[in-house]
């Protein structure tokens, strides 16, 4: 910046009057603690681990850029605009271009032209997310309920809660619907969201190109426990995928052992049976998560423990104490019952 | 002998147009300053609760898991925030800025309806009370701001805390066309002779523009939301689904309404901004015509933009291709807007007084929030972060920065014309600076939160997903916001205790509301001012030369003995004096239909048949006594 004779016509002024640099200052704070935020394993959307979620990162970054130099340039002109006025000048000075010029050229054309093309760059990554890459080969249903998220594989008996797995390098198309109020489907390193409307099916395709584990979110507010209803994406080499549908179809095997036959007794004796289905006994329950296979699951309450015997047990002694207001009850078992339905449950995997 | 009449006839005309005296005459006020001022002071007290809401829940998200407030409390919190800053502080604080300026402005006594006027306020007293009072019930409303069917439905929130939503919301709506009606009225009808459509102050036209589109687009949601409390109450099937109704219809109601209202909000705001530059850079401002063009091509625009909060729901390609590019055209007029500002202090000479400071805030933060809003409209982007706390970032930036900031400069530039006195400086450089810093770190580390993966609306998070620093940056950020706030209470305190009196015009500003005194005699001008520019102040003409006036009617306006209120009509587009329109004087009706109508919505809330009809009842007899022809209506 000049600083010129003060008697002279660009006297600049002290620098402390301009606007943007507090500003500034401030973002660039932000964006190195975001950068040492972003190290951590957030489900980001800016680390796309599928197509659909990469066609979506260039415009990001393409936006992004645009949107800084434009926020620079008229900030720039802003800049001058001050220091400019700030000179002992008469008050009224034309531009050196026609006033009414500059705001048409600067604040239509310009405009329009970046926009414009922004709008074929949209069109085009909206095609690309409408068709996947090759046709899927694997149907997946889910369904959205308060506060958790049921996946069927059509053609199978199987059917799990809280998780979907795909197999990995290739797309899979989903079909979600929600059972009782709207909720929303978002993998952010996989694919954009798409909304679970009730009495609507939609269908997406999602793809990871990589086996591993891919979080999501609701993110249609969805009542009083939207907050804790995550999902994870496990994608998994193909013929291990086979397999993990294969297990997942059978049904739970009977217990032999008669303290594992009582704690099947204390889920069916119990209120448990109305809402939960375990295939091969007489619990179809359809209102909570099919418990077959729960031990072969990542977490409990919709990702919000992880799962273990000893979480499985805090759970279900008093799911409220992790999940306030979910829809499972505490059920008051007497300690004996209580370990045997742990002890049973642990055996379904 | 002169000075000693115009006394006379001072004195005389302060007070017909004044409050009769006492606490009933306090209730029957109608005249639209005390209106406007009563709009502006209770839609601030709003401002407030849902400011305290905020923090309460920045507070709950400081960190992972706290257990400041329950998931219950957070629900009904941010329901009510985002219910209070829409309906019961933007709307009306844009109304009641307009109820006290418009007339100052056009150089009339009054709105052409103040009895209306007046009920309008009423109305959205007793709206916001009435939705306020669902907290100490415990029932407060915890659907979100916009409701989504079907979880605000009867099967979904049996309790009453939606229909306190529905209910409050319908009431202050309309407060909210009622007072829109008087402004539209206003700015056709009671302009100063001279001031022809194209001599029009640019925050007037921004207060038309919101008013015309408050009438179109606040029905849209009154409709809406009689539909949803009919299927709450007697069970009809508008939004179910399951019997061939449909959820969806609820969100284009909404959105029809829910995406004007957002300029709704900004236009008046886009007016103050095109008021406060060229006073400051004290020159007119360069480009009027485009800027008055791009306010009126806004309130066309917004109505074909409504399905970008949408875009999840699954909507056809098509209908999504035309929604996006109609949402990312949408930014050229406000692009124009910008540039005619730039232009105009390019060419001016700055004064850097507070008022100036927070338009400069509005700037750069308005700006910022504009590009993401590009952004957002972006289908394939909006839908990764659509519901996320990017678009908590990007709303903010456009609202408070599109709305709020103006505001505190409106606020910083016509508390000498509501009260006579300067809000002090250095205090209001102090209450800008905390408040622009304290907004950016708030909000700008939240685009990253989004980007990284939080959803909105969540009462808390979980450890390890990268979301701590900054949570915790957006809370001690919206601590320094309150802060800022408390400062300006302070500044308006000290004020009015000790503040330096203003005068008639201590900007050296150009329009007409500064030709009358600070605070302004009840009857604003004691002649009708006559206009021949677009900033009659700086203009070489005497404003009360008299020419361009119907003599009569001046005669009629200024004759000590007259009995009646009354303002100057002029006709539309050029403003020329047609005659004079007639005011009511101060009543209790406003005031007894407000209350009626609150019965009536109470008594439905909890079911009472016979209070509601006897509601209705009241109602309509206080209608007749208010429409009741008097003698002398017809009588000039």
């Amino acid at each position: 910046m000049s600083r010129r004779d003060t008697r002279g016509n660009r006297n600049v002024p002290s620098p402390r009057h301009s606007t943007s640099r507090p500003f500034l200052r401030a973002a660039g704070l932000i964006a190195v603690l975001a950068l040492l935020a972003g190290c951590e394993n957030s489900p980001s959307s800016l680390t796309p681990k599928g197509p659909g979620a990469a066609s979506v990162t260039p415009l990001w970054w393409f936006m992004l850029i645009t949107a800084t130099l434009v926020a620079v340039i008229v900030f720039s002109l802003l800049g001058m605009a001050l220091l400019r006025s700030r000179q002992e000048q008469p008050a009224e000075r034309p531009m050196k271009m026609d006033s009414q010029r500059f705001i048409l050229l600067c604040g239509a054309v310009v405009p329009a032209v970046i926009l414009v093309t922004l709008i074929f760059l949209m069109l085009g990554v909206m095609a690309d997310l409408d068709n996947p890459p090759e046709e899927p080969n694997t149907v997946i249903e889910v369904t959205g309920w308060m506060w958790w998220w049921e996946v069927r594989y059509p053609g199978t008996d199987a059917v799990t809660a809280n998780e979907i797995h795909i197999p990995a390098g290739e797309p899979v198309e989903l079909r979600v619907t929600a059972a009782d109020v709207i909720h929303g489907f978002w993998v952010p390193e996989l694919h954009p969201q798409i909304n679970m409307t009730p009495g609507i099916i939609d269908t997406i395709w999602i793809q990871a190109d990589e086996p591993g584990i891919y979080r999501g979110q609701c993110t249609e507010f969805c009542g009083l426990q939207h907050t804790f209803m995550a999902l994870l994406v496990i994608a998994q080499e193909p013929d291990e995928f086979d397999a993990w549908l294969a297990a997942q179809a059978e049904p739970a095997p009977e217990p032999s052992d008669p303290v594992l036959q009582r704690g099947q007794q204390a889920f069916l004796d119990n209120q448990c049976l109305f809402c939960h289905a375990i295939r091969g006994t007489s619990a179809v329950g359809e209102v909570g998560p099919d418990l077959t296979h729960v031990m072969s699951r990542e977490t409990l309450g919709a990702a919000t423990l992880d799962n273990s015997v000893g979480n499985l047990a805090a759970w279900t002694a008093n799911p409220h104490e992790f999940k306030p207001g979910v829809k499972m009850p505490a059920v008051n078992f007497e300690s004996e019952e209580f370990a045997a339905l742990i002890a049973y449950l642990a055996t379904l995997e | 002998m002169a000075t000693v009449s115009e006394q006379t006839v001072s004195e005389r005309l302060d007070r017909l147009y004044g409050n009769p005296p006492g606490f009933a005459g306090w209730l029957s006020a109608v005249n639209h300053r005390q209106v406007g001022a009563r709009l502006i002071v209770t839609a601030f007290i709003f401002f407030l609760l849902g400011g305290i809401e905020s923090v309460l829940m920045r507070t709950q998200l400081a960190q992972a898991n706290l257990d400041v407030l329950s998931p219950e409390a957070y629900n009904q919190f941010f329901t009510m925030h985002g219910t209070t800053m829409m309906f019961l502080f933007a709307v009306p604080m844009v109304e009641g800025l307009g109820a006290y300026l418009v007339p100052l402005m056009l150089g009339a006594r009054d709105m052409p309806y103040p009895r209306l006027n007046a009920f309008g306020y009423w109305c959205f007293l007793f709206g916001g009370i009435f939705l306020y009072s669902s907290f100490l019930f415990g029932m407060a409303p915890d659907g979100g701001w916009f409701a989504y069917v079907p979880l605000t439905g009867p099967v979904h929130s049996p309790g009453l805390n939606m229909d306190f939503w529905l209910l409050g919301i319908s009431f202050v709506e309309i407060s909210a066309i009622i007072a829109a009606i008087e402004i539209i009225v206003a700015v056709i009808k009671t302009r100063a002779p001279g001031m022809s459509a194209n001599r029009i102050p640019l925050f007037v036209w921004g207060e038309l523009v919101t008013a015309l589109m408050i009438v179109v687009a606040f029905p849209a949601l009154l409709a809406g939301s009689v539909f949803l409390e009919l299927d709450r109450k007697i069970g009809t099937h508008f939004y179910n689904a399951l019997e061939g109704g449909s959820s969806l219809l609820w969100q284009h109601l909404f959105w029809i309404f829910g995406h004007p209202e957002v300029y709704i909000i900004f236009l008046p705001a886009a007016g103050i901004v095109s008021m406060i530059i060229p006073t400051f850079a004290q020159r007119p401002v360069v480009g009027y015509t485009l800027v008055a063009l791009s306010t009126v091509a806004i309130g066309f625009m917004s109505f074909g933009v409504w399905v970008h909060h949408m875009y999840a729901m699954g909507i056809p390609f098509l209908s999504l291709a035309f929604f996006a590019s109609a949402s990312i055209m949408i930014a050229i007029p406000s692009g124009v807007q910008i540039f005619a500002w730039i232009a105009t202090i390019w060419t001016g000479r700055s004064v850097f007084k507070t008022p100036f400071l927070w338009i400069l805030g509005f700037f750069v933060i308005f700006v910022l929030g504009g590009l993401t809003g590009v952004m957002v409209a972006v289908v394939p982007f909006d839908l990764q972060v659509h519901d996320t706390y990017f678009i908590v970032a990007h709303f903010h930036y456009v609202l408070i920065g599109g709305m709020v900031f103006p505001m505190f400069g409106g606020f910083y530039y016509w508390f000498p014309k509501l009260t006579g006195k300067l809000l002090g400086e250095g205090l209001g450089k102090l209450n800008f600076w905390t408040f622009f810093v304290g907004f950016n770190l708030t909000f700008f580390p939240m685009h990253i939160t989004g980007l990284l993966g939080m959803p909105r609306r969540v009462y808390t998070y979980q450890r390890g997903l990268g979301w701590e620093v900054l949570n915790l940056l957006s809370t001690v950020g919206s601590y320094i916001l309150a802060l800022s706030v408390a400062i300006f209470l302070w500044n308006v305190f000290a004020s009015l205790r000790s503040g330096t009196p203003a005068g008639p015009n201590p900007w050296n500003a150009g329009t007409l509301e500064w030709a009358t005194d600070s605070p302004p005699k009840n009857y604003n001008f004691l002649e009708i001012p006559t206009v021949s520019g677009r900033y009659p102040l700086w203009e070489e003409q005497d404003i009360y030369s008299g020419e361009d006036i119907d003599a009569r009617a001046n005669a009629y306006l200024v004759q000590p003995h007259h009995l009646h209120r009354a303002t100057q009509g002029t006709t539309p587009l050029y403003a020329e004096t047609d005659g004079i329109i007639r005011l009511p004087q101060p009543s209790m009706l406003p005031l007894l239909l407000g209350f009626g109508i609150a019965v009536v919505f109470g008594s439905i809330l909890v079911n009472l048949i016979v209070p509601a009809v006897l509601g209705a009842i009241w109602s309509l007899v206080i209608i007749t006594i208010w429409l009741w022809p008097h003698e002398g209506d017809f009588v000039e």
